[in-house]
């Protein structure tokens, strides 16, 4: 089977500075992946290199086969790729339901059309209709969504990523800064919408990783040293030293 | 949830929202609007009216290309006059080419001629200003501003030097047998084309490409990740608003029968700036009210005062400064109190705060003038009149009692100002059902 995402030889350099040193990657499609790894080790980076947000040093990048190295983010969305961001990356003025119907639109072959009307696009409404109730935002439709509250603009967030209906969806720490329960409703959400589609997500919370993955990459200073299911994961001594210094259980 | 949290910033960030702007749905605004323009000439019937109605149109239409760029696409330009004056100079030359045969062209279609020249310019210069958003479009557009600036000495036939390009509309060819000889007629024929000119741009905010102009203006970044080239969007727009300005250049061609370079220069770029600002870039009607009022007081103050731009440069300061959504946005506030049937209850408090403002600006307003009569020193008897009374300059009096007057206002405004904002709260508070 083709791979969704597959890295070969992906370094980044940022001046002198390596940040990603030669990662070899392959993502099976349809599997849930995380991307976990101590602060600095360029899970971000590593993010944005395949998402062409960054041009890579050198290395290729593959998304289900053809080679989108050098792409510009726009492309390589059109090419059935979304992604999220760590830090809330909405469109706050506009409303919550603009919000999801901007990512709805292209996938749609609106493109960059001065022909139709939005508001008489049924498609794009529908779909929008749609994504809104999964995330239980339908109620806030018209609030613009720079008031909505921190939860609901990461869960904004999600839905803007997975509107377009891309099968392959990068979520960079989709729970971050959540509460408990904020987390369960988002982990919930994310198996919700990513089924039967391809995942890789960055995610410090451990119980989220082992909950919501299939596979978990281990990028430590910029390689990946381990990539595997999550039972031999916990068990590798080398992902518990990067961890703690010493092997030990992983937390 | 989290709904009675935050209404304050929510309304204002609603305002903010082209969007947004439920109040022009359907199709009872255009008609409304259309009929008003019908009446507007047989209303009004002071002599300047029709000239000044006239101009407004113009403006309007060049306010709203404008407001496509800064409020909806997030792009600051100081140079958009380039295509309201390429746009009008094509015109003039087109209209000239009419009247002696060598086109067929008649004369409705003339502001068609200029939208087309300002869409050709507008998708050349395009190409390079809107690579980058935010402070390097402001630059590259004050840069291209310089450029034609240069032009119109180089290219002198072009743009006809000092005296300009002169045109009559009158030597044309004839549609439908229509001739714009008398300003009513051409009152007409402009306010066609803003009303034209208006429900396109404002059907253009409904697409597709108009909706992701603002997904692009609040995070270009985002955009990208959903599929659209945030350069490809704000080259479209840009094109478009380069289209709508050209119209405009059009329909001034047509009016005044001249251009000169001074219509396409800094200052012409700057007075559209202006009064887009003050109608408020943050909706549809923003800028068709800072078109109206900005002119009318252009028109009206320059027959009074010399320092007229001072008072143009105060309302954009006072703009900026403290009403940043501008009059549209302020109006919008009120729309909950509104449709509250709350605003009766603002009256009191907006009157006393009302007349604390206009005491004060009649200080601030003599002493400037006064100022002004002395330093210009056109006025050898020392008497000027103002506010319908003869002000002698060189007595201390009115010096004390136009300094008296702006304080007492500005002391007025301070106890007044806090309670109708309060006032204001209160008609706004989510559920008072008193």
């Amino acid at each position: 089977m083709t791979p969704a995402i597959e890295l070969s030889g992906v370094f980044k350099a940022f001046g002198n500075t390596s940040i990603i040193r030669g990662v070899n990657l392959t993502i099976e499609p349809g599997t849930r992946q995380a991307l976990i790894g101590p602060n600095g080790a360029g899970k971000s980076t590593l993010f944005n290199l395949i998402t062409g947000k960054y041009p890579v040093s050198s290395g290729r990048i593959r998304l289900k086969g053809q080679d989108v190295t050098g792409l510009r983010p726009s492309e390589i969305n059109r090419r059935g790729l979304s992604r999220s961001f760590q830090v809330t990356n909405i469109f706050p003025r506009m409303s919550v339901f603009e919000n999801i119907r901007c990512g709805v639109l292209w996938s749609l072959g609106y493109r960059y059309s001065f022909r139709h009307r939005v508001d008489a696009a049924h498609d794009a409404t529908e779909r929008t209709e749609k994504v809104l109730e999964q995330l239980n935002l339908a109620a806030r439709r018209h609030v613009p969504a720079g008031v909505l509250s921190y939860a609901e603009q990461r869960a904004l967030e999600i839905g803007i990523t997975i509107a377009g209906g891309a099968d392959v969806i990068l979520l960079d720490e989709p729970t971050a800064g959540m509460s408990h329960s904020e987390t369960e409703h988002v982990v919930q959400l994310i198996r919700e919408v990513t089924q039967g589609k391809t995942l890789l997500m960055v995610e410090h919370d451990m119980s989220v990783v082992f909950d919501l993955a299939d596979r978990i990459a281990v990028l430590v200073y910029g390689e990946v040293i381990a990539h595997d299911t999550p039972e031999r994961i916990r068990a590798d001594p080398r992902v518990q030293e990067a961890y703690l210094g010493v092997p030990q259980g992983v937390a | 949830m989290k709904a009675a949290d935050a209404p304050t910033a929510a309304r204002r960030l609603a305002v903010a929202d082209v969007g947004r702007a439920g109040v022009l749905r359907g199709y009872g605004v255009w008609l409304t609007a259309a009929v008003v323009l019908i009446v507007l000439p047989w209303v009004v019937r002071t002599g300047a009216a029709v000239p000044i109605m006239n101009q407004m149109g113009i403006a309007i239409v060049f306010a709203l290309s404008f407001n496509m760029l800064l409020g909806q696409g997030g792009m600051l330009s100081f140079g958009h006059a380039v295509y309201f004056g390429l746009g009008g100079f094509l015109a003039a030359h087109a209209l000239n080419l009419a009247g002696r045969g060598t086109l067929y062209l008649p004369v409705p279609l003339l502001p068609l001629v200029g939208g087309l020249g300002g869409l050709a310019f507008a998708a050349l210069f395009g190409t390079f200003s809107t690579s980058r958003a935010g402070t390097v479009f402001s630059m590259v557009s004050l840069a291209v501003a310089e450029l034609m600036a240069a032009s119109s000495l180089i290219f002198d036939r072009f743009f006809g030097g000092e005296e300009g390009i002169t045109t009559n509309r009158a030597k044309a060819p004839l549609l439908l047998g229509l001739e714009f000889t008398r300003d009513r007629q051409v009152y007409y024929l402009i306010a066609f084309w803003v009303l034209l000119a208006a429900i396109a741009m404002y059907a253009f905010s409904r697409t597709p490409i108009g909706r992701m102009a603002n997904a692009v203006r609040d995070n270009p970044e985002r955009a990208e990740f959903v599929g659209y080239s945030q350069r490809w969007v704000r080259y479209i727009s840009f094109c478009a608003a380069g289209f709508f300005a050209g119209i405009a250049g059009g329909l001034f061609a047509l009016n005044y029968e001249i251009l000169t370079a001074e219509n396409m220069g800094l200052n012409a770029s700057g007075v559209v700036l202006l009064m887009t600002f003050i109608g408020g870039i943050g909706s549809f009607v923003g800028p068709i009210l800072g078109a109206i009022v900005f002119t009318f007081l252009q028109s009206m103050l320059s027959d009074y005062t010399g320092i007229w731009l001072l008072y143009l440069g105060i309302l954009f300061l006072a703009t900026v400064l403290f009403v940043p959504i501008g009059m549209a946005g302020v109006l919008m506030l009120h729309a909950p109190a509104w449709r509250a049937r709350r605003v009766g209850r603002l009256a009191g408090p907006y009157l006393v705060a009302g007349v604390c403002g206009l005491v004060a600006a009649v200080g601030v307003i003599g002493l400037l003038e006064m100022l002004h009569a002395l330093v210009a020193a056109d006025t050898p008897s020392g008497v000027r009149r103002l506010f319908w009374t003869a002000v002698s300059l060189r007595s201390v009096l009115p010096w004390l009692v136009f300094t008296g007057l702006a304080a007492a206002g500005a002391l007025g405004l301070r106890w007044a100002g806090p309670r109708a904002a309060a006032a204001f709260a209160d008609a706004n508070r989510a559920g008072a059902g008193r």
